[in-house]
């Protein structure tokens, strides 16, 4: 008797052990971001494990060069994590129309998002949401403000005002009054084109009416930015073309450059680098008065592997994601990537709330390649880097480009499709 | 008779390893590579095509455009090898297999090294050197009086594609060198005695009695060089990036696999379009390797000593 006491007693304990074990469960997160290992295990993690316990948090990125072909391959083999963080648009709309992706839209977090925010992880119709958005990026110019002190001047609001200021510097010298070079492309586009571009194409009106096909690419408000990224090739350093993306950084953070046409990604790096004081102003108006629009482009987000094994305890992590408490902690830890919630966040670093405080003056919009328009082949994207190099290096003219672009498009796009 | 040959199973025992792993990681991917060019996305997985992927690639002028840009490119690129490094391989190996010549190890070694440096390596280094801002290109020219030569090459349209094309000239010229001084050191010194007697000695020696005694390696080399160079990617890659600008100035065929293959950016993924390409580079090369075996290698007429 006391025998079989002995081996009930072992096996309640045996059996409680286990479900005390099955009570932790440990979800596992996808990612690109490599960068924010230590953001991951040092705040944010901690702080999720605290207010949640029993579940238990495992954040394994991959380089970002190779995450989706990572990704796909072990979502195919069955052996992805619970967690999933998404690129914005194709990549993971492809993984929900897959299957891969679970649908999140009742998700109740999802309700502080604003359909823009939502709309890079998305349906194109609008009517199934598959990620939560954890950050976006702005578009801007940092600029050095000894140098402007130095020279006596102030941040410009309109173009002409910029163009002035440029060339004030380039007349004094000492600096090179614009640091980016053409020669990997991307910067040309999405720090020229894309910066610059809200204002003429009026952001969000413009974007959806191209999509809509109601604008085209060679009408006047799509064709002046590039007019006025022709202009810009004078106040290039020495050899732009041969410039790279780390080139012109460091020109910058070395005090030999007064403007950095920028992403609001640079902040946290420059911060380290520079020993001088930095300000930034928004992508300057075509004239006095007029709106002003920011590319307040949504980067980042985290869904749910359709295959996981614990679909509760990630809903409640994606939950908390949503939240106001982890947009705080995010934004913060990582000056740049700015919450996508409607709920205002304060941040600590002048310049990043230098950044997020235009979105209380100006519009926000997401650039205008990203959504449907870059699914074919001519790549909208891709062509729109090599087109806007080309018209800063002088070697097309901007209405040229805007054309070719525009062919490019609807030879595989019909609007309303 | 009875005597019946006897199964030599020796002889497929000794193969079956080579043969085996050959076969699992080169025949199967290369016919398998093949296969998949003749398929498409189709509403549930693939679906065969036929050539319809190759129709696509050669006709439709957002491909073919591309395509034929790839490879007028990569032949430009073949053609700077076979103009600057063979020769001047060729000219190094006269000159280090001549036997008054001192520190020849030194040279030779000197000269062999970049071969074995990887390409990231090679790639980033000599972008940083012909850097208009850090590169000791433009100072070393400033150094001489000649700064007004320098130009920012490697952002150019006009000299991205022969600067890099240089660039793996400087890398790989030592493997002709290495190829052609071995066969100059396997010519018998009776033979040059010999010639020595008739009175040929110096430039007339090797133009006369080595050069055509080396003939072979150099075909090898050439051969060598075509395969190499139409398989090429990492370089532009590592130098240029995926969109081997400037303009898809450098563009050759490997980057344009790469991208369409893996995708780029939002481009994404095309296997089976990457796969038509794939094929299409194989036959290039294949049409380029049986012209030489058929064309020059069965005339080179060969000495035995």
């Amino acid at each position: 008797m006391n025998y079989r006491t002995f081996t009930a007693t072992l096996l309640a304990s045996t059996l409680l052990a286990g479900s005390a074990m099955a009570q932790d469960v440990t979800l596992t997160i996808e990612s690109w971001r490599n960068d924010d290992l230590s953001i991951w295990q040092d705040q944010i993690i901690p702080a999720f494990e605290a207010s949640h316990p029993g579940i238990k948090l495992n954040f394994a990125p991959s380089a970002p060069a190779e995450y989706n072909a990572v990704l796909n391959s072990k979502l195919d083999a069955g052996s992805a994590g619970d967690l999933i963080t998404c690129r914005p648009f194709d990549a993971s709309l492809a993984l929900y129309d897959g299957g891969k992706l679970a649908d999140l839209t009742d998700l109740p977090g999802m309700a502080n998002f604003s359909d823009v925010a939502k709309s890079g992880w998305s349906t194109d119709d609008g009517s199934a949401t598959f990620c939560v958005p954890m950050a976006s990026v702005i578009h801007g110019f940092i600029y050095n403000k000894d140098a402007f002190a130095e020279l006596g001047l102030q941040e410009p609001k309109t173009v002409d005002e910029f163009f002035a200021v440029l060339d004030k510097i380039k007349e004094d010298g000492t600096y090179i009054p614009m640091a980016m070079g053409t020669n990997d492309q991307w910067e040309a586009a999405t720090m020229g084109y894309q910066n610059i571009g809200p204002n003429y194409w009026k952001g969000e009106d413009g974007r959806t009416a191209l999509i809509k096909g109601e604008q085209k690419l060679t009408d006047a408000d799509w064709v002046a930015p590039f007019e006025q990224l022709a202009r810009w090739k004078g106040y290039l350093g020495e050899g732009f073309e041969a410039q790279t993306y780390p080139d012109s950084q460091n020109l910058f953070t070395l005090g030999r450059a007064a403007i950095y046409p920028a992403g609001s990604w640079e902040i946290s790096g420059f911060n380290g680098l520079a020993d001088f004081e930095m300000g930034a102003f928004p992508p300057p108006v075509p004239n006095e008065g007029d709106e002003c629009y920011i590319s307040d482009h949504v980067d980042i987000a985290i869904g749910m592997n359709k295959a996981t094994e614990h679909p509760e305890e990630t809903r409640t992590f994606l939950d908390w994601v949503a939240s106001p408490e982890f947009a705080k902690l995010y934004a913060n830890a990582l000056p740049g990537f700015f919450p996508l919630s409607n709920e205002a966040v304060e941040l600590d670093d002048p310049l990043a709330q230098e950044f997020v405080s235009w979105r209380d003056e100006c519009k926000s919009t997401i650039r205008s390649t990203y959504q449907i328009l870059s699914r074919g082949t001519p790549n909208l994207e891709n062509e729109t880097w090599n087109a806007s190099a080309q018209v800063i290096k002088g070697e097309e003219s901007p209405q040229d480009a805007a054309a070719r672009l525009q062919q490019g498009l609807e030879s595989w796009y019909t609007p309303g499709q | 008779m009875t005597d019946r040959p006897r199964r030599r199973w020796h002889i497929a025992v000794f193969l079956a390893p080579a043969v085996l792993v050959y076969t699992a990681i080169m025949i199967i991917p290369l016919f398998d590579t093949l296969r998949l060019a003749l398929f498409n996305k189709g509403d549930d997985g693939a679906v065969f095509v036929g050539l319809r992927n190759f129709a696509t690639l050669f006709g439709d002028p957002n491909w073919s455009r591309q395509f034929w840009n790839a490879l007028i490119n990569n032949c430009w690129f073949f053609v700077i090898h076979m103009l600057v490094q063979n020769p001047i391989g060729i000219a190094l190996a006269a000159i280090l297999s001549n036997p008054r010549l001192r520190f020849a190890g030194l040279y030779r070694t000197a000269i062999f090294v970049p071969t074995i440096l990887s390409f990231v390596i090679v790639g980033f280094a000599w972008k940083l050197i012909l850097s208009p801002i850090w590169g000791i290109a433009p100072n070393m020219l400033d150094a001489v009086g000649l700064k007004s030569l320098f130009s920012p090459w490697l952002g150019k349209e006009s000299s991205a594609l022969t600067t890099l094309a240089l660039i793996s000239v400087w890398q790989f010229v030592g493997i002709p060198m290495m190829l052609i001084y071995a066969a100059l050191l396997s010519i018998p010194d009776e033979v040059l005695e010999a010639a020595e007697c008739d009175g040929i000695t110096g430039w007339a020696a090797f133009w006369k009695i080595k050069l055509p005694l080396i003939l072979p390696s150099i075909g090898i080399i050439s051969i060598l060089t075509f395969v190499a160079n139409f398989n090429a990617f990492d370089l532009i890659y590592a130098a240029q990036g995926t969109l081997a600008g400037p303009d898809f100035s450098s563009d050759i065929l490997g980057t344009f696999l790469y991208r369409t293959f893996f995708g780029f950016q939002l481009q994404l993924g095309d296997p089976y379009m990457g796969s038509a390409i794939a094929s299409a580079m194989f036959g290039v090369i294949l049409i380029g390797v049986c012209l030489y075996l058929f064309g020059i290698q069965t005339r080179i007429r060969r000495y035995q000593f």
